[in-house]
């Protein structure tokens, strides 16, 4: 049928469309500016903010030992991980060493975190673009993880876990049990989420050729994580710069080749495959020891001590209270949260209160080449894309 | 490639551009006159020896409390790594407490766009030819800088 003039009038006049912040599609509380035209976005201006609740602020005015369960309010469904990437950082700042049970258990902890971010993930991509039947099956696994998250800390959200040298408790005997439960379980589950998906029409047309970045812009634009890794750069901070106990354990790094949307959930579904090799590697390797460092000087003596000696009681007063002089200087630490790069720079003026924080939120950085991603394509491709970059908002705004 | 020798090959480059090296953790951060900073940057990118090519993080520090510093008052801090050879550096830049500014690395970097809307909107630093420098992550009439140390925590 021919296109009326008035119709045609209508396409081409240019409309702007705001999206959220109040939108179930934006992953919390994003909004974004479109501009339209017809069906065609042709500009797209993100604008953040509407979580910032000035924790970088905060951090300053907190001593460092105070600041772990602030980090589990950045990227709010993977807590493991954020923990571990502040720890990591102030364990870089002061050279404290841990101890290796620690190291396996911060990264088995820290792969279950990966898992619950990567579930969360892909039920909310899948759910955007359409398939709900994936969510669900999704959110049933990551309560096993819940679960899990439970048994070894207490909570099963804001975990709290790691420690400036260790990590607050040693696992329970019950959780190996569960745990290798878990692992033998999810493979298969995953197949199955896969089989759902990965041939269905409907998803080949809503996510090949959408969003595409070259490895060239990719990095250019500071990308990091899946959705680096979906242009095909191999680039993983587990690998590049181990820390934990990464260096120890056995993986492959996924990568994509288009740099689409759905080479990035390929590669995302592959990661997942691999975390659970790398929780079964640990779980494997595991010995006896102790699980905080030997450091007296940052070392939280243990509950019972606490109890019954004196000098560990005041110890354990000072520090949390004032924790401990750490020495004057900065640091730059990265590690591989599930969004990707998650880095932090401290400025260290030699109190027990860090001078200034910084915080590399993936989420932030992946979001500013957003524009790039969508622009030229259509109004309904916005879900999708905003799904691929895996976005959580918390982090992203700080 | 050594931290150190990078420090070194970018001082031989610009000798009259870098001020000193400070080094913490294994980690160095060579200090630069403002003017440079584009120049340097644009270097370190396109170096084949060196390659950095993802600006990992891009942010400024208010040293007006620090104890015993004497320098300017602000410091702009560019941590960059390279995906190809997986070596780090850090970049660092002091400014001065009226009207601090520098020139803006987002032609060398896209990624540097955000983060430098990012250190305008928190601390009040401003870069220069950058394509779209308005606040990011507080409101569009904000007043003032949150970051910056004068100012409060709570009461504002």
């Amino acid at each position: 049928m021919a296109v009326t003039e008035t119709e045609q009038k209508t396409v081409q006049k240019e409309l702007t469309l705001n999206m959220g912040p109040q939108h179930p599609s934006t992953h919390g509380v994003l909004r974004l500016v479109l501009d339209l035209q017809g069906e065609t976005v042709v500009g797209v201006d993100p604008r953040p903010g509407y979580l910032h609740r000035g924790i970088e602020k905060l951090m300053e005015y907190r001593t460092y030992h105070q600041i772990i369960p602030i980090t589990d309010r950045l990227e709010y469904i993977s807590c493991m991980n954020n923990n571990l990437g502040y720890v990591v950082a102030v364990e870089k700042l002061a050279s404290i060493s841990v101890p290796e049970r620690a190291q396996f258990i911060r990264t088995l902890t820290a792969e279950l975190g990966r898992l619950s971010a990567h579930l969360v993930w892909l039920g909310t991509h899948a759910l955007d673009i359409g398939a709900m039947t994936v969510c669900l099956y999704a959110l049933r696994e990551r309560e096993l993880l819940l679960d899990l998250f439970e048994m070894a800390t207490g909570a099963r959200q804001t975990v709290s876990y790691a420690r400036i040298g260790g990590v607050r408790n040693d696992l329970p005997r019950d959780f190996f049990d569960k745990c290798y439960e878990f692992v033998d379980l999810f493979p298969k589950r995953l197949t199955e989420y896969d089989t759902l998906i990965r041939e269905n029409r409907i998803w080949l047309r809503r996510t090949k050729g959408i969003g595409v970045m070259t490895a060239e812009d990719a990095v250019n634009y500071g990308l990091t994580g899946g959705t680096l890794r979906g242009s095909g750069v191999d680039y993983d901070l587990r690998k590049a710069e181990p820390y934990a106990a990464y260096d120890k354990v056995d993986f492959d790094v996924p990568l994509g080749k288009n740099g689409d949307v759905y080479d990035r959930y390929i590669v995302r579904l592959e990661e997942m495959r691999q975390s659970n090799r790398i929780i079964r590697q640990c779980l494997d390797k595991m010995q006896p020891g102790p699980v905080m460092t030997d450091d007296p000087r940052y070392a939280v003596p243990e509950k019972t001590q606490v109890m019954q000696n004196m000098e560990s009681l005041a110890h354990q007063f000072v520090l949390m209270s004032k924790w401990a002089p750490m020495p004057k200087g900065e640091v730059y630490s990265a590690t591989e949260a599930p969004k990707g790069e998650l880095g932090f720079y401290i400025v260290s003026d030699g109190s027990g209160k860090p001078y200034r924080i910084k915080i590399r939120a993936p989420s932030y950085v992946n979001l500013s080449a957003f524009p790039k991603m969508v622009t030229g394509h259509m109004m309904a491709d916005v879900v999708a894309c905003i799904g691929t970059i895996d976005i959580v908002l918390g982090e992203c705004d700080r | 490639m050594d931290p150190v020798q990078i420090a070194k090959m970018i001082e031989e480059k610009f000798p009259d551009q870098v001020l000193g090296t400070v080094t913490h953790a294994g980690q160095v951060g060579v200090m630069l006159q403002k003017d440079g900073i584009v120049d340097v940057c644009q270097y370190l990118r396109d170096e084949p020896s060196l390659k950095m090519d993802h600006l990992a993080d891009l942010t400024a520090v208010d040293y007006s409390t620090y104890p015993d510093d004497e320098g300017p008052r602000f410091e702009a801090v560019y941590n960059m790594i390279s995906t190809v050879y997986r070596h780090r550096m850090r970049l660092k830049v002091r400014l001065p407490e009226e009207g601090p500014r520098i020139a803006s690395v987002s032609s060398v970097w896209q990624t540097a766009n955000w983060h430098e809307r990012e250190t305008y909107d928190l601390l009040g630093i401003v870069f220069d030819g950058h394509p779209d420098l308005r606040r990011i992550l507080m409101p569009e009439d904000w007043e003032g800088h949150p970051l910056r140390k004068e100012y409060p925590l709570k009461g504002y």
